[in-house]
């Protein structure tokens, strides 16, 4: 543990200098969302940057999930959110923010339950293949190297699949669309701690593909291990900012999230 | 009744079982997609038989003008929304798709006598005049209101239905047609006589059956159309329009719906409003399989035909009311086998 957290600090400036220079995939200002009567997101700014893992984390309740619909255009929000460059309209829908790149693995993974694993994995292909790209079993032999598990079960029932195996094929079908942002909803939610691990690493090793990568993670601990930088969410604002080394030796994020209450944190090392 | 009789009414049966077996494979697929009750279905079925029809006796079939109608409704909905987020570029495409392919079919049947082609092209010519009659209905009536209750999509549905009878007598009129049989071929086997005709209907309709199961398991439209079904969120998150899926699955439905009529005009006279009732018997076996099983909804289908067969020899003037209470047992047996689920709002 110690290890770890020293080689962050000594990698920090480093990578603090490399976030500056990279483009910006995500860059969103002033967002609000009002939604139902007890979520709501105020005035939220952040950013995230080409191979860049950005975390957010904070307690349940504190608006994680809504902020990813909201960017997915699942819901309607207010303020300005720049997608690689582009400022996006007030109509965003999510068939269109797919085309242009943007996954959302949810945090109920939302899986064709009574389809196969690998017609799963083809439907996440289905905007590409739409628009006229035929490498659709290329790009699902690549997910089968990230995730051999999968391979193993290609004929299998989704919905006959494991917690853990779920997870996988979530994010393998997300990676199906070769996503310039793919967000991730909870993925170690209701896992056991050696599958989040498991999962840790590989979102870890997707950094190295240059994809952006926003995680919502109530597991502090193990989501700021992997992220470049982070983010505090507390009902509905960012309490907190930083990159996740700064954050992690945090008193305020020890105490609330990493002491010994944390929820799962020693259990994802 | 003799063995003759019996096996004559079970063809019959298994005739009219094999189109209401279509009819409530397409209502499974609309609902399973769009969470419509596709009431209009039967009025599909009649526009194929009367499209057929007047084709075959040289007549300018009524539904050119109605695609044309239809299609400029759309083209003005859709250019007005273009108009409104400002992309301009789609209206070329918009007017091609929704006027110029009518025209062009116009065109065609003006320049050719449609009665002097072989069968096979006018049952084509007919399929084409009704089939994008369907995703149009779609785009005017369902899309705007995709995700409302199944209540007011079964309103809207209803309201649909009684339009397209109306625009059915407007530009059919109130006479009824029949189509010569497509074969007079018969078999005798021992001593019952097999109609061509029966086997005609029983090989189209497994034919199409059969391709209905290759697209849905073997392409990734029918893929992404099964996914939808399934799960509308995480198809969504796949880039599976909502609305994309709702067109296709109306375009499947009302392929199915036109081709059915195709196959039952030269059995029985369709009239601009026939088709409701032979919908509503494809509907007793979509019920069967709970709006949900296409075996299920397909064998049940079967069962209403060999029912409406035997009830129409023994007690003819009931036929209908046969059928139909065939309804009261299944709910009873459904409601009391499947798990009550409430609808999610």
């Amino acid at each position: 543990m110690t290890a770890m957290n020293a080689m962050n600090a000594s990698n920090e400036s480093s990578a603090e200098r490399e976030r500056g220079t990279r483009p910006v995939v995500l860059d969103v200002r002033d967002l609000s969302v009002s939604y139902g009567k007890v979520e709501a997101l105020h005035h939220i700014d952040l950013k995230i940057r080409r191979g860049e893992i950005v975390t957010v984390i904070g307690p349940n309740g504190a608006g994680k999930t809504t902020l990813l619909a909201a960017l997915m255009g699942l819901l309607p929000a207010q303020g300005e959110i720049v997608y690689l460059g582009e400022r996006q309209g007030a109509e965003r829908q999510v068939e269109q923010l797919v085309r242009q790149g943007m996954t959302l693995v949810p945090e109920k993974r939302e899986l064709f339950g009574e389809m196969s694993v690998e017609d799963n994995l083809l439907l996440g292909a289905f905007d590409r293949y739409r628009g006229g790209h035929r490498d659709e079993l290329e790009t699902m032999d690549q997910v089968f190297e990230i995730f051999p598990r999968l391979a193993e079960r290609r004929e299998q029932l989704a919905g006959t699949l494991s917690g853990g195996e779920r997870q996988m094929l979530a994010m393998g079908r997300a990676l199906m669309a070769k996503p310039k942002l793919l967000m991730l909803d909870e993925p170690s939610l209701g896992l056991a701690p050696l599958i989040i691990k498991e999962i840790f690493r590989i979102v870890a090793e997707l950094k190295k593909t240059g994809v952006a990568i926003l995680l919502v993670e109530q597991n502090a601990r193990a989501a700021l291990q992997v992220a470049d930088y982070g983010y505090v969410l507390e009902t509905g604002e960012v309490s907190l900012e930083g990159p996740s080394a700064e954050l992690a030796s945090d008193p305020r994020v020890i105490e609330s999230y990493l002491g010994l209450g944390g929820k799962g944190g020693a259990a994802a090392r | 009744m003799d063995l003759q009789i019996a096996l004559l009414l079970g063809q019959d049966g298994i005739t009219n079982g094999a189109i209401y077996a279509l009819l409530a494979l397409a209502l499974v697929l609309v609902f399973a997609v769009t969470r419509v009750i596709f009431i209009p279905q039967g009025e599909f079925v009649a526009y194929g038989a009367l499209t057929l029809a007047s084709l075959q006796a040289g007549k300018l079939p009524g539904t050119l003008w109605l695609l044309l109608g239809l299609g400029a409704a759309v083209a003005l909905v859709e250019i007005a929304l273009a108009l409104r987020t400002r992309q301009m570029r789609r209206i070329p495409s918009i007017l091609l798709l929704n006027c110029g392919i009518p025209l062009l079919l116009g065109g065609i049947l003006f320049a050719i006598p449609p009665a002097t082609l072989p069968l096979a092209v006018q049952v084509v010519l007919a399929l084409m005049l009704v089939v994008p009659l369907g995703p149009m209905v779609y785009r005017l009536a369902f899309q705007p209101i995709a995700e409302a209750s199944v209540l007011v999509l079964l309103i809207v549905s209803i309201a649909v239905h009684v339009t397209l009878i109306g625009l059915g007598l407007l530009f059919f009129g109130a006479e009824g047609s029949r189509t010569p049989a497509f074969t007079d071929m018969s078999f005798e086997i021992g001593d019952a006589l097999l109609q061509g005709q029966t086997v005609l209907v029983v090989v189209a309709s497994a034919v199409l059956i059969v391709a209905l199961y290759f697209f849905f398991e073997r392409t990734i439209y029918g893929k992404a159309l099964r996914a939808t079904a399934m799960n509308r969120t995480g198809a969504r998150l796949m880039g599976i329009s909502a609305t994309m899926a709702g067109k296709l699955s109306f375009t499947l439905a009302t392929l199915i719906g036109a081709f059915s009529g195709v196959l039952i005009s030269p059995i029985t006279t369709i009239y601009y409003d026939s088709g409701f009732l032979i919908g509503l018997k494809g509907f007793v076996g979509a019920i069967v399989g709970g709006l949900a099983s296409y075996p299920v909804a397909a064998a049940g289908a079967v069962l209403v035909g060999l029912l409406e067969a035997y009830s129409s020899f023994w007690a003819s003037a009931y036929k209908e009311v046969i059928v139909f209470t065939m309804i009261i047992p299944v709910l009873l047996w459904r409601s009391l086998t499947t798990r009550h689920v409430e609808e999610e709002e």
